[in-house]
């Protein structure tokens, strides 16, 4: 077995968490349950994963199977990547049914034409998702199997998500082989970036629950607005209020758990308004400025402020538009006319 | 009864029994809370700042999130002639003794033990160089 192969078996065994070293190896399937027994799975992870390249030693394991394995951490870790989400467009209404095989073979002739080393693997998962992983080499180095970019398309969509590689000038020929391969004509990165893949996911193929603008003018009833102490003798004499939030809330926020983002961030291009008599930045000239908020689940976050009353309900659209218009990059002009209002750019 | 600012809702003016004494709860990690009843304190009928009225700060644990010096409170517990306790709640400990307390403060308000009334709270409330 190639040493650069056993190598890079043994460090992405060593990534995995100890007690999950097995799950996972029987998840690539390319070692047999019986030499998955002989392994102790009580030793060090050091010695664990020195076994687990013997044992595929024995199996004449090549880059293909370890790439595979590869894939497969990253597939039940994905949420340690940083995804990107991109979109395709076909030019015209062709109907075209979607064939796994020529896209394969399509995709990786489009790389290998361009670059001699490419290692392109593919995995494709029941809820329908390719998982294509690509390490990137030059006309006179072999791949490097520690940079590579991972591409997840789900065929009947037209969305693709990336975790490029910090190899950034490959990015160009991901993209310009995946259009190839789809069958369509361009792609285009949207401002939407996060973490969590299924997050992702629910946004673009709105998967989460959003919100129905009903037309009942009152709540019907008294509602339950939280599970308070049951004790009868705390009165909230803000009960109404608190109702009104909670309806304003849900309106913007739909009633199911929010997809998990990050982060959202807003670079403004706005003009300064400020007290005439400041004097500050008199010139006509757009004071720029970046704002970023950042939670470990920003959605959530936004949603528990107007009711923990740190902020009024209803929240500006430009925080609860996020799942809607499917960003969390905002670019904010002045618009133009007769609203001093800002503009948000497509 | 719990209420988020002064003035109350006037629609339940009716369910409301007589008030004997008011806690205005200050977060100091938040200005704007501070503010909050500041605000509120102009909807106070005068009356009540014969000893119903009493500050608690909350939230002095964390030396390192305080949003506003204790003068300032002390200050406001001054102009208004009302005292003010520090707690933290989330010391159970602290807790329930403050909640002791409050609910000790509550009783001679609401005038349930002869021989004290609310007048007494002004009157432990005034310094040595007053006079």
């Amino acid at each position: 077995m190639d040493e650069t192969v056993a190598e890079y078996i043994r460090r992405t065994v060593l990534k995995i968490p100890k007690d999950e070293i097995k799950m996972v190896l029987q998840k690539w399937d390319f070692l047999s349950e019986e030499q998955l027994q002989t392994l102790n799975f009580h030793q060090i992870k050091d010695n664990i994963s020195q076994e687990v390249v013997q044992l595929c030693e024995e199996n004449s394991a090549g880059i293909k199977q370890a790439a595979i394995l590869d894939i497969i951490y990253n597939h039940i870790y994905q949420n340690k990547r940083m995804w990107s989400v991109y979109q395709m467009k076909k030019s015209g209404e062709e109907l075209e049914t979607f064939d796994i095989i020529d896209f394969k073979k399509s995709f990786k002739r489009r790389l290998q034409s361009a670059l001699k080393n490419v290692t392109i693997t593919f995995k494709e998962y029941e809820d329908g998702a390719i998982w294509i992983r690509v390490a990137w080499g030059t006309p006179y180095k072999k791949p490097n199997q520690y940079k590579p970019s991972y591409v997840v398309y789900h065929s009947q969509t037209p969305y693709a998500f990336i975790s490029a590689s910090v190899l950034k000038s490959t990015l160009p020929l991901l993209c310009q082989a995946l259009i190839v391969a789809s069958n369509y004509h361009d792609i285009r990165e949207m401002e939407l970036r996060s973490h969590s893949l299924n997050s992702l996911k629910d946004i673009v193929f709105k998967r989460y629950s959003q919100n129905f603008q009903t037309h009942s003018p009152e709540p019907l009833q008294e509602q339950n607005v939280e599970p308070e102490s049951a004790d009868i003798r705390i009165v909230e004499e803000n009960r109404s209020d608190k109702e009104r939030i909670h309806r304003l809330n849900e309106e913007a926020f739909g009633t199911g758990p929010q997809p998990k983002l990050e982060f959202a961030q807003y670079r403004l291009e706005t003009m300064f308004k400020s007290d005439p008599k400041m004097e500050v930045l008199d010139r006509k000239e757009p004071f720029r400025c970046l704002v970023k908020f950042s939670s470990p689940h920003l959605l959530e976050s936004l949603k528990s402020l107007a009711p923990a009353g740190m902020a009024d309900a209803p929240l500006s659209p430009l925080l609860t538009c996020i799942p809607h218009k499917a960003r969390n990059y905002f670019k904010i002009r002045e618009k133009k006319g007769f609203f001093p209002e800002s503009f948000v750019s497509p | 009864h719990l209420a988020t600012s002064l003035p109350l809702p006037s629609e339940r003016d009716h369910l409301r029994p007589r008030i004997d004494l008011i806690v205005f709860t200050i977060d100091i990690k938040s200005k704007y809370s501070l503010k909050n009843v500041e605000t509120s304190l102009a909807h106070v009928d005068a009356s009540f700042f014969l000893g119903k009225v009493c500050f608690l700060v909350t939230g002095v644990g964390r030396v390192n999130a305080c949003s506003f010096e204790t003068s300032a409170i002390s200050k406001l517990g001054e102009a208004y002639c009302s005292p003010v306790l520090f707690c933290e709640l989330e010391l159970e400990g602290i807790r329930v003794t403050t909640a002791q307390r409050l609910l000790q403060m509550l009783r001679i308000c609401a005038g349930h033990i002869p021989g004290v009334s609310a007048l007494s709270f002004v009157s432990l409330m005034r310094s040595p160089d007053d006079d």
